[in-house]
């Protein structure tokens, strides 16, 4: 089968398959929510173990989406791989420190013998639930507002400052983002663990946190909004390939893209109404409505940095390095290859979703957790 | 025109890797065995009903869980490292190298890991059958997980299916089945994953036969050597079987590695295979490296000479012909790649220079050079060589290969003999009267996972000083990045692993002591 299809149609597709790969994972996220709550919500240790017990059964897709996320992003924008993770290196290494931590946790937790105690394996869930979704947060801050790189003549990076990646940090507009995501993900964690967990001591603590969380998550979420869109942004000549600083360049992306407008318009109305849902109704629904909501947002804001002759990671130090789809994609044969390839992501959805429902049938409460099953 | 390396941020940059890697290559041959070990055990419980099946397979599956989550905390690392510490080397072969890792996550991991939720907790909650197809599908998620890591490994040892581009400065894909079916991907994919088949199977006959020891679940164990005792002597008979195959390979494409593995400097025709051999310096240098002897050898005649040409008085290339060259043989020096991969890289330096000088006749000039058959072939095919110094300096460690070959091919050779007498004992009802092989099974756990790693040494150390064979020496391939961030990292790493290694062992050994649940 051979399908006749342009690159620049192939840039595009796989920026949408990047995009939406980051849309599930920022929903997915909803684990390293929950466990940002380790400490502050359970007041027992069975109410512990139920709230451990519900994310850990979910943890696994969370990782092995974000593994594919880095995977397709090699695969499909190698140059945009080399120069972020080789040039912001602290800021990589600190999210991949925290997810190290998280993979073992749940397994060893709570197993007789594990050298640290329960509480260092609770701790490592801690930490990977609250700076997991916040430096992610920054990193993909900085496809709107920039990194200090310079790529040379072979695209070898060298990078602006000793920090490596640390200096994202003190960029308010990225600290946004971060804050946005980490509140988002607990807000998600929230919703997950009332749709989950049957005890009813439990739903009561957890709309409570769902108030104090939405909050600060809206105030983040369009405080970053407004000033993206009222920022600047960087394109590339069609010609030339020069990069120019435009003024209101994401707005226009958003309004001149009317799938990208449609995206993020629902979705920021279907997490609305799952806030709605979740405060106001006490629904345990309201967290299909938040992951509704959150993979279009998501993916609407990558389509934003990515689309309409937009440099998507823009190099502050020497405009001109700054990477678009086309100068930092792979060859056209690859991302065609890749394309075939990404056919089969339906039915991994499907089966996904289908295991996914045959073990979350019942809900999770205090006799199941005094069973002989495996635990966490 | 030779580039100034970082050696320090070069070797730190190896030592961060490999420590990943090793601790990697730790849990995730028990995965890839111990996976298929538990579908067999389960697939009996469903087609017998008889619940001690089901005990003996939620025991083992127990400890596959302790070791399973390790071994992806640690994949991951290796991910994200091919860009933060080989940024170069991302760039310049990304184009080919990661598509097999985005296949591996789309294909295998989804698979692994929305099944291992089911097979953990799904018990009780979905029928047998679904519950058992669950398992055989993280088995195999597991290994087709491997299947697409090593494709992106063998790519490096042995790269084909691409072509290079001046414009981009780098390699692209040409032929995605010529990457998959690379031979050498072939050869080390069913090598690898039946070693990682062996590992699993000496684990459990190991800890089956300490059950045995102390008089413990001797159904469980009984039961458990038999089913590890059958798959582990199929699978060594694969490794050997494998293992042939891929060293015919090697000394088609990594001549200089095939020649380390037998510390042959002088090519001969009649090469005899060493079994087990000395080495000592002879005192003699090539350049800056030693030349070593061979004290207390024994040697098969002739057979080193047939396995690599089929002909037992075939001619073997020795390391001084690979490097000084052999014209009676057709083989060229190391100075005179150098030289080729120099003009190429000067044409490219040419080409990008036209470029941005926008100097068109220049340009479409250059350009043709790289289409142009004997330039792809006789010139650019040695690009890599133009970074070195000096010809020796392609030479890799003669002992730490020749030695960690030898170890390993002995050691498989054991696991087969220990196999055989774990099915005969069992066959005859002997297993607790022959203590002594109990004992030798317990002690052998070690001595497998000895093997495993030292096969990644010999692949790894042996092409150094390659990253990819004959394109991009290590130094090149070194992210831009200070020795100093390097270093801080490579030792929040030893800490970080070797702290869980600890956790791992002791939730692993106390899992072990209590035994299946009643």
């Amino acid at each position: 089968m051979t399908m006749f299809v342009s690159y620049l149609f192939l840039r595009e597709y796989w920026w949408l398959i990047i995009s939406l790969l980051a849309g599930l994972l920022v929903f997915l996220m909803f684990v390293q929510g929950g466990q940002s709550f380790i400490f502050s919500l359970p007041r027992n240790d069975m109410q512990r173990k139920m709230v451990v017990n519900a994310l850990g059964r979910k943890w696994e897709f969370t990782f092995t989406t974000l593994v594919t996320f880095g995977g397709a992003f090699f695969a499909s924008f190698p140059l945009f791989y080399a120069t972020s993770f080789g040039g912001a290196y602290w800021v990589w290494m600190a999210i991949l420190f925290s997810f190290i931590i998280q993979a073992v946790a749940y397994e060893f937790r709570s197993k007789p013998a594990n050298v640290f105690g329960t509480r260092v394996f609770d701790t490592f869930l801690f930490l990977n639930g609250c700076l997991g979704p916040f430096l992610i947060g920054v990193a993909v801050a900085t496809f709107f507002t920039g990194s200090d790189f310079r790529l040379d003549l072979f695209n070898r990076v060298s990078w602006g400052t000793g920090w490596h990646g640390l200096e994202a940090l003190v960029n308010p507009v990225n600290l946004l983002l971060g804050l946005a995501v980490l509140f988002l993900a607990r807000v998600l964690g929230l919703m997950y663990l009332e749709n989950s967990i049957d005890d009813a001591e439990l739903t009561l603590s957890i709309r409570k946190a769902l108030i104090r969380n939405a909050i600060p998550f809206l105030v983040f979420f369009l405080a970053f909004v407004g000033f993206m869109l009222s920022g600047n942004g960087y394109r590339p000549d069609t010609v030339t390939g020069e990069i120019t600083i435009v003024r209101h360049h994401y707005l226009h992306n958003l309004l001149g893209n009317i799938f990208i407008l449609v995206f993020f318009a629902g979705g920021v109305l279907l997490v609305l109404s799952s806030l709605w849902l979740g405060i106001f109704r006490g629904s345990r629904k309201a967290i299909w409505y938040a992951g509704s909501g959150t993979v279009p947002v998501v993916i609407a804001l990558f389509l934003m940095a990515g689309y309409g002759e937009t440099a998507f990671y823009p190099s502050l130090t020497d405009p001109d390095s700054s990477l678009t789809l086309a100068r930092a994609s792979s060859s056209y044969f690859t991302l065609k290859t890749m394309m075939y390839v990404s056919f089969i992501i339906p039915f991994v959805v499907a089966y996904i979703w289908y295991a996914w429902s045959s073990i979350n049938r019942k809900r999770i409460d205090s006799e199941e957790m005094t069973g002989e099953e495996h635990m966490y | 025109m030779i580039e100034n390396f970082d050696l320090s941020l070069v070797n730190w940059s190896r030592a961060q890797f490999a420590l990943t890697a090793i601790y990697h290559w730790l849990f995730v041959p028990l995965t890839l065995g111990l996976s298929f070990i538990l579908a067999f055990m389960e697939t009996i419980y469903v087609r017998t009903g008889d619940e001690t099946w089901k005990k003996i397979t939620k025991f083992w599956m127990t400890l596959f869980g302790i070791n399973f989550a390790i071994g992806v905390a640690t994949g991951i690392i290796l991910e994200f490292e091919f860009g933060t510490n080989w940024s170069n080397y991302s760039w310049f072969v990304g184009d080919i190298f990661g598509a097999p890792l985005a296949v591996e996550g789309i294909m295998a991991f989804f698979l692994e890991s929305t099944f291992v939720a089911v097979m953990f907790f799904g018990w009780n909650k979905v029928s047998k059958r679904f519950h058992l197809a669950s398992t055989w599908l993280v088995a195999v998620g597991a290994n087709l997980s491997a299947l697409w890591i090593l494709v992106a490994n063998a790519w490096m040892e042995n790269p084909v299916g691409m072509v290079f581009n001046p414009d981009t400065a780098r390699n692209e894909m040409n032929s995605f089945s010529e990457v998959v079916f690379n031979p050498v991907a072939i050869d080390k994919f069913f090598h690898t994953v039946t070693s990682g088949f062996v590992l699993a199977s000496v684990f459990v006959v190991g800890i089956s036969s300490w059950f045995l020891i102390r008089r413990r679940e001797e159904v469980l164990a009984r039961k458990s050597i038999y089913i590890a005792g059958i798959f582990g002597l199929v699978s060594a008979l694969l490794v050997a079987f494998t293992g042939d195959t891929s060293a015919r390979t090697i000394a088609k494409v990594q001549p200089v590695k095939f020649a380390a593995m037998e510390a042959l400097y002088e090519g001969k025709t009649d090469a005899g295979l060493t079994v087990i051999g000395v080495l000592t310096d002879s005192g003699e240098r090539i350049g800056e490296k030693k030349v070593h002897d061979m004290k207390m050898k024994i040697e098969i005649p002739g057979l080193l000479s047939f396995m690599t040409t089929g002909r037992s008085d075939g001619y073997v290339p020795g390391i001084r012909d690979l490097i000084n060259g052999n014209p009676e043989k057709g083989i060229i020096s190391v100075a005179e790649m150098m030289d080729r991969g120099r003009y190429a890289r000067q044409v490219l330096v040419d080409y990008k220079m036209a470029k941005e000088l926008g100097d068109n006749d220049s340009m479409a000039a250059l350009a043709a050079k790289f289409e142009d058959r004997d330039f792809t072939e006789n010139y650019f095919r040695y690009f890599g060589y133009s970074y070195f110094e000096h010809p020796w300096q392609v030479i890799p460690s003669v002992p730490v290969i020749f030695y960690s070959f030898r170890v390993m091919v002995g050691l498989g050779f054991f696991f087969i003999l220990l196999f055989v007498l774990a099915i005969w004992f069992h066959r005859r009802e002997t297993l607790e009267k022959n203590r002594w092989f109990l004992w030798l099974a317990l002690i052998s756990i070690p001595l497998a996972y000895l093997a495993s790693e030292l096969g990644w040494i010999v692949t790894e150390m042996g092409r150094q000083p390659w990253i990819i064979q004959n394109l991009m020496p290590v130094q090149v391939a070194v992210s831009n990045i200070s020795t100093g961030a390097v270093q801080t990292t490579f030792w929040l790493f030893a800490v970080l692993f070797t702290a869980l290694l600890t956790a791992e062992i002791s939730i692993m050994v106390r899992q072990i002591k209590n035994g299946p649940k009643h």
